[in-house]
C-alpha cells in the first residue's frame, strides 16, 4: 500500500530557510558592490589586495565570503524556529539582492559608472 | 603526455570541480523540481531527499572547491607580473592577452567577469544545499521556497556556467603552464 506523502510530512518553520535566502542575497550583494566600487576607486581596490599574488581579488573575496555567513548566521539566530509571516517578501528581497550581486561583478555594468 | 604542476592544478580547479558542478546541475535542479507530493509516495519521497541532500551538498562543496582553488593557486600564475625585459610572455597568460589589441578583451571582459562571478556560484548553491536539508521532505509541500530555491539554484548555475566557459575560452587563447 503506497502513502500518500503530504500525509507523513511534518511541517517545520521557515525562518531559518529565510535566513539562508537572504543572507545568501546580502552576500552576494556586497561581493557585487564592493568589486563594483573597487572598480572606481582605485584605491578602495589597492586597499583590497590583502595578498600579493592575487591582488584586490583576495580582499573582494574574503570580504564578501565573510558577510554572506555573518548574515546568514545573525539572520539565523534570531528567526531560528521562527515561522516568519512576510516570507514572500524577504524571498523576493533575497532575489533582488542576488540580482544586485550578478550586476555588480558584471564588466560592462562598471563602465557605466567610470568617465573615460 | 606530460602535464605540469600548474597545468594539473588548473585541471582539478575547471575540470573536476567545475565540471563536477556543471554536469551535476540538471540532475540536481529536476530532483528540487520533483519534489512534489502529487509525483511521489512516501517511501520515493524519503529516498529522493536523501539522494538530493547528497548531491546538491556534493555541488556546492564541488563549487567552493572551483572558486577557491581558481582564486589561490591558479589566479597567482594567470595575473603574475612578468621581469621587465620578458620577451616571451608566454608564462605569463595576463599579460600575453592585454600585449595583443586583438586578445586584450579575454581578459578585460572576460577574465575580469570570470573572476567575479564565480563567487555567486558557492554562494547560492549552498545557501540551496542547506534549505534542502533542513526542510527534507516537507519542502515538497512547500511552493514558495521551492521556486525560491530553483532561481537561486539556476543562478548558481549561471554564475558557474559564465565562469567555466570563459575559463576554457581564456585557456585556450593563453594557457596556464
Amino acid at each position: 500500500m503506497v502513502k500518500i506523502i503530504s500525509e507523513t510530512i511534518s511541517d517545520k518553520p521557515n525562518g531559518p530557510v529565510a535566513a539562508a535566502l537572504l543572507g545568501g542575497g546580502i552576500g552576494a550583494a556586497v561581493f557585487g558592490l564592493i568589486t563594483l566600487f573597487s572598480e572606481l576607486s582605485e584605491s578602495f581596490g589597492q586597499a583590497l589586495n590583502w595578498y600579493n599574488p592575487v591582488g584586490p581579488l583576495s580582499g573582494k573575496s574574503i570580504l564578501g565570503i565573510a558577510a554572506y555567513f555573518i548574515a546568514w548566521a545573525v539572520l539565523h539566530s534570531v528567526w531560528k524556529g521562527k515561522e516568519v509571516n512576510n516570507f514572500n517578501s524577504i524571498s523576493t528581497i533575497a532575489l533582488v539582492l542576488l540580482a544586485v550581486g550578478l550586476l555588480g561583478t558584471f564588466p560592462p555594468v562598471w563602465h557605466l559608472f567610470i568617465s573615460e | 603526455m606530460e602535464m605540469t604542476g600548474r597545468e594539473i592544478w588548473t585541471v582539478i580547479h575547471g575540470m573536476v570541480f567545475g565540471f563536477i558542478f556543471l554536469l551535476g546541475f540538471s540532475g540536481a535542479l529536476y530532483a528540487v523540481y520533483a519534489l512534489r507530493p502529487e509525483w511521489l509516495s512516501a517511501e520515493g519521497m524519503n529516498r529522493t531527499i536523501n539522494l538530493t541532500k547528497a548531491f546538491v551538498w556534493g555541488l556546492a562543496i564541488a563549487a567552493w572547491g572551483a572558486v577557491i582553488s581558481g582564486t589561490f593557486i591558479v589566479y597567482p600564475w594567470y595575473r603574475a607580473a612578468p621581469p621587465e625585459g620578458t620577451a616571451d610572455l608566454s608564462a605569463y597568460p595576463r599579460s600575453l592577452l592585454l600585449a595583443d589589441p586583438g586578445t586584450a578583451e579575454w581578459h578585460r571582459f572576460g577574465m575580469e567577469w570570470k573572476e567575479h562571478v564565480a563567487f555567486l556560484a558557492p554562494m547560492a548553491a549552498t545557501v540551496v544545499a542547506f534549505i534542502v536539508s533542513y526542510y527534507g521532505p516537507t519542502l515538497a509541500k512547500k511552493v514558495g521556497e521551492r521556486r525560491a530555491v530553483m532561481i537561486f539554484f539556476i543562478v548558481s548555475f549561471a554564475a558557474a556556467a559564465a565562469a567555466g566557459m570563459f575559463g576554457a575560452f581564456i585557456t585556450k587563447a593563453a594557457p596556464v603552464r
